[in-house]
């Protein structure tokens, strides 16, 4: 797995190599402290927690994620320096790791930059550091699943434009699947799929627990009700095992892409 | 040595490499010749293992690219068209990154790097970044990291475009160092090249092989004894 690791150092020092990290973290926490301080009201709620950083959270990453992730395998295609990393004695998979390893240790540094507002918490009150640690650390790996998702969306083209738009409407749809809005809205819809009067009785209730359980599913599929459970400090270890997976799963699907597109 | 077998690439609409065979023998500078267009690139980039074939086979020293693809790549040194390199990257971190993943190390490694440094003449550009470099000096940097390894085989796809006369020269007296042990391809379509530094030259023309010979034999096909008339006859 050394030439993981090699990857990892080459791709992360690329991002401070041009202004692109710089860039980033500035919006990043500039943003980060205008939902915090102002969309947050921090100091008026009057409670020492990060609640106003960590809610906002998925909404900032929704569009900066994709912004870091559209370049991983789109630029590389482009230049056609894809052609040179392939060529030489290593798996894809490793490279994707590689790629993605870099990137999140990119995001988690620009996360960890927001310090700043943990101590104005810690100055104006008690927090509790636990729960916020947690929280931090659920935020990094939520960001991660982003990432996979962006990797994903970047390997199957190579235009930064449309990976930047993939990744953002898929993780959308990831983030809102958890939203009152959406759940009741598919509850609705099979709620008054049943009503049709052309169904019989067994099979109404059949389509209402099919229409119960598919809601259920969607809800449990979106980042915002794992990442939501683990910002208010409820540590289960299900919520990181999801992230875990649709890492796996979108690492995993990238290799695939890049794999295909070469017999293209 | 590198040998290739029914080589077949079809993409939706056309027939890049159609049925290709050859093999090419330690000691052998092989010029891989035809019009643009004809299916040279994607021939090495099969054989590179950047693509797959739909049908046949290629191998490198043994290794079948597509069943061993690390074997055959760990053989195998490459210039990809257009030398693309990581624009960002100084050329000694990018020479860096690449020995790094060749796996070279200790007094192997740095022996290396500089020879290939000092063999390219790269020592005035080592801290810059390869965005700011000229067409030649990316080139150079491009063969730099081709031959880092000391590969058995090499495969140059269009080394000497964007040179000038004189690092033309350059880069064919260094093919010609190396040559003696190694299996060489040089893609090209400059056919004085071909005189310069090709032991051999295979012709492709619309994917398929139309010639495969050495360049005085083939010279002999043309009554003018020119080999750009060779070439213009079995292209067409």
């Amino acid at each position: 797995m050394k030439p993981v690791g090699i990857i990892l150092r080459r791709e992360f020092a690329s991002y401070f190599a041009t202004p692109l990290a710089y860039v980033f973290i500035v919006i990043f926490l500039v943003l980060a402290g205008l939902c915090t301080f102002y969309f947050g009201a921090l100091y008026e709620r009057g409670q020492a927690d990060l609640l106003p950083l960590f809610s906002y959270l998925p909404w900032l990453y929704l569009f900066l994620v994709p912004a870091v992730s559209m370049r991983l395998w789109a630029e590389e295609r482009r230049s056609g320096s894809i052609e040179l990393l392939f060529t030489q004695p290593i798996t894809i998979w490793q490279a994707v790791l590689g790629k993605f390893l870099a990137a999140w240790a990119f995001l988690g540094i620009a996360l960890v930059l927001t310090f700043s507002i943990w101590i104005t918490v810690n100055y104006l009150g008690g927090p509790d550091n636990g729960a916020i640690l947690a929280g931090y650390l659920g935020a990094w790996v939520m960001a991660g699943a982003f990432l996979a998702v962006g990797s994903c969306m970047s390997a199957m083209t190579n235009n930064t434009v449309i990976a930047f738009v993939l990744a953002f409407v898929v993780c959308t749809l990831f983030t809102l699947a958890g939203f009152t809005v959406v759940t009741e809205w598919s509850r609705e819809l099979f709620a008054g799929i049943a009503k049709w009067s052309l169904w019989g009785e067994g099979m109404r209730s059949a389509v209402e627990s099919f229409g119960a359980a598919l809601t259920d599913g969607i809800a449990t599929l979106s980042f915002y009700t794992h990442f939501s459970n683990i910002m208010r400090g409820v540590l289960d270890l299900r919520d990181f095992l999801y992230f875990g997976l649709v890492i796996t799963f979108f690492l995993l699907a990238s290799t695939v892409l890049l794999d295909a597109r070469k017999s293209r | 040595m590198i040998k290739t077998q029914n080589l077949t690439k079809k993409y939706q609409w056309l027939t890049a490499v159609d049925d290709l065979s050859f093999s090419v023998e330690p000691g052998e500078v092989l010029g891989f010749l035809g019009p643009n267009g004809a299916g040279k690139t994607t021939t090495m980039r099969m054989i590179a293992g950047f693509i797959t074939p739909t049908a046949g086979s290629a191998s490198i020293c043994g290794h079948d690219v597509v069943g061993e693809p690390l074997a055959a790549k760990a053989a195998l040194g490459y210039l990809p068209e257009g030398a693309p390199t990581y624009g960002e990257m100084t050329v000694r971190q990018f020479l860096d990154f690449i020995a790094n993943l060749r796996s070279l190390d200790g007094t192997h490694r740095k022996a290396r790097l500089d020879y290939v440094i000092g063999r390219l003449e790269l020592e005035g550009v080592l801290e810059q970044t390869i965005d700011t470099l000229s067409k030649g000096f990316r080139r150079r940097v491009g063969l730099a990291q081709a031959i880092v390894h000391d590969p058995k085989v090499l495969i140059l796809d269009e080394p000497t475009d964007g040179l000038d006369p004189v690092q033309k020269h350059e880069v064919r007296t260094l093919i010609g160092e190396i040559a003696k042990e190694k299996t060489i391809v040089i893609s090209t379509h400059i056919l004085e090249e071909v005189d310069a530094v090709c032991t051999r030259a295979i012709i492709i023309a619309r994917g398929k092989l139309v010639a495969d010979d050495t360049p005085e034999k083939l010279r002999q096909r043309a009554p003018s004894g020119r080999l750009d008339d060779v070439f213009r006859t079995l292209a067409a």
